[in-house]
């Protein structure tokens, strides 16, 4: 293992699970974990220094964002934001109405969150995707009542990449006059989007899928909106969230989102050509891949795909042997192997969806990583298949 | 794999890496599958039977690495042995020669043996037809 692991590449290719804290970001959080450590809610000196911190960030962040500073309510990443949202939102207008729309791709900090508010008496829709992974407007239209307080549909899936319309879908709730929250943790910091523009009430962020730090994140909530606090203790955060403030984490996040900005155009460009050569010279090497959901709405920086016949935990297994991290929807635990969610409502037969494996790319890769990748990648699908009682090349 | 957090022993890893008696056998005594693939694990399990000895046992199997490498452990064991000797290998039997499985993937280990009880099955169908 020793001569092995100092001559073997290390390519990481999962950027949508967590990304490294850029430089910058390491720079900007510093200071405030020693030299100005105080209490933003401290009155003295040092308190003060820190509520200053505090607030600069949440303008760097609203200016970036398109949002009002008094809009942003810091929190401890994507899950928190995501259960303040839809939990807050609907308990604080449950005597409006006790309806809730969702979709059946969103992350488990929001499916997870309907499920709870189904057993306290909430009625949760799900509305269907079709096998690009999209929403059709339409459906949300249909599924609309009087008493739908809120829609919960996220800006782009984790696992396939697949971006949703969410303006027009924030245009159908509200003339239904429902809230709507979006998880944009997958979209943040990977394309360009202003939340005037969206149009939506709540909108979630975490830091570390943009190359801040784990454990912050944010809750974008429009003025106005009726949302009652979930974390509950002092005033901090305007009596939105208790809690005394992360700062180095939240300077982190601002300096994440600004470099972000900074970076956009350069990034999608080398995203977008690595992903396409990715997908190209993989479609070559390796017959018989199902790419999942839609190529043209998605992040620049996802593919997921299926290789018929092979097991998807099989697949990760034999990349981490190869220095390659890669992850799959499909996880096989407790009982049964679960395929993904996600594949599964899109439509893909089991077999498909238990065989995906999404490729997340990020700033690190390089052209010399993808070729790379998609030789040990045919190298190891040719393996596999030869184990698998199910595969036999089409056309023999 | 020195790592902890890491969920396979070096014994599972090293027969996912390096499966034995992988492929099919031509004129099998016995085939038996158990699994299925809508719910991701698929295993086919072939035996060559002499004169109540199982002289060969090869394997194909859609699956995670735990699958994958108990059904080359399973096939390592039924080699040479008696049938009725082979009846009596366990999932648990599996699992403990792999150097143990993590409790999520204990499955995948019943997979194996329910692949075995299929096969031993086919095989005294096929004396008595
Ligand atoms: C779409 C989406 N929402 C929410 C989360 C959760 O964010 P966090 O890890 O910050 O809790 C993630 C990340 O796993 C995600 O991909
Ligand atoms: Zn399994």
């Amino acid at each position: 293992m020793a001569t092995e692991s100092t001559t073997m590449r290390n390519i990481y290719l999962d950027h949508n699970a967590t990304t490294p804290v850029h430089p910058e970001v390491l720079e900007a959080m510093l200071p405030y974990f020693s030299r100005k450590f105080g209490n933003a809610s401290s009155m003295h000196s040092s308190g003060r220094e820190a509520k200053a911190a505090l607030e600069d960030a949440r303008a760097g962040c609203a200016r970036i964002l398109g949002c009002r500073d008094s809009e942003i309510v810091f929190t401890s990443g994507g899950t928190e934001s995501d259960n303040y949202a839809v939990k807050g939102a609907a308990f604080a207008n449950r005597n409006r109405g006790k309806h809730v729309i969702t979709s059946p791709i969103e992350h488990h900090a929001v499916s997870v969150s309907c499920e709870f508010l189904e057993k306290e008496g909430f009625g949760v829709t799900y509305l269907p995707v079709d096998s690009q992974g999209i929403v059709d407007p339409d459906q949300l239209r249909k599924s609309l009542r009087p008493d739908t307080t809120l829609v919960t549909i996220m800006h782009a899936n984790n696992e396939t990449g697949v971006i949703q319309d969410v303006k027009e879908l924030v245009r159908i709730a509200h003339e239904a006059g429902a809230l709507f929250h979006t998880d944009a943790v997958q979209t943040t910091g990977k394309i360009a989007y202003s939340i005037s523009e969206l149009g939506c009430d709540l909108l979630s962020i975490s830091a570390h899928k943009l190359y801040g730090p784990k454990g912050v994140g944010l809750l974008f909530i429009k003025s106005g909106t009726k949302i009652q606090a979930w974390n509950q203790g002092g005033g901090h955060e305007r009596g939105r969230r208790a809690g005394t403030e992360n700062v180095a984490g939240i300077a982190g996040l601002t300096r994440a989102l600004e470099i972000a900005a900074r970076d956009m155009a350069k990034e999608t460009a080398k995203l977008n050509s690595l992903t396409t050569r990715f997908y190209e010279r993989l479609r070559e090497c390796v017959p018989d891949i199902h790419i999942n959901g839609s190529l043209e709405k998605r992040v620049p920086n996802t593919l997921n795909i299926s290789f018929k016949g092979v097991e998807g935990e099989a697949m990760i297994l034999s990349l981490d042997m190869k220095g390659i991290s890669v992850s799959s929807g499909s996880a096989c635990t407790s009982g049964t192997t679960q395929a993904s969610h996600v594949l599964i409502a899109m439509g893909l037969p089991g077999e498909l969806a238990h065989g995906s494996v999404r490729f997340s790319f990020g700033r690190s890769n390089s052209e010399e990583d993808i070729d790379y990748v998609v030789d040990i990648v045919a190298q190891e699908v040719q393996r596999l298949r030869n184990i698998s009682p199910l595969y036999t090349k089409s056309g023999n | 794999m020195e790592n902890k957090s890491f969920p396979y022993s070096e014994l599972v890893m090293e027969h996912f890496s390096n499966p034995r008696n992988m492929g099919e056998i031509e004129n099998a005594s016995a085939v038996g599958n158990a699994g299925n693939p809508n719910c991701g694990d698929l295993m086919r399990l072939y035996l060559k039977i002499e004169d109540g000895i199982i002289i060969d046992a090869k394997f194909k199997t859609f699956g995670c690495g735990a699958a994958i490498a108990s059904s080359s452990m399973l096939t390592e064991m039924l080699k040479g042995k008696r049938l009725e000797d082979a009846l009596k290998i366990s999932n648990q039997a599996v699992a403990d020669a792999l150097g143990g499985l993590p409790p999520v993937k204990i499955h995948c280990s019943v997979m194996a043996e329910e692949a075995l009880k299929a096969a031993m099955e086919d095989y005294e169908k096929r004396k008595n037809s």
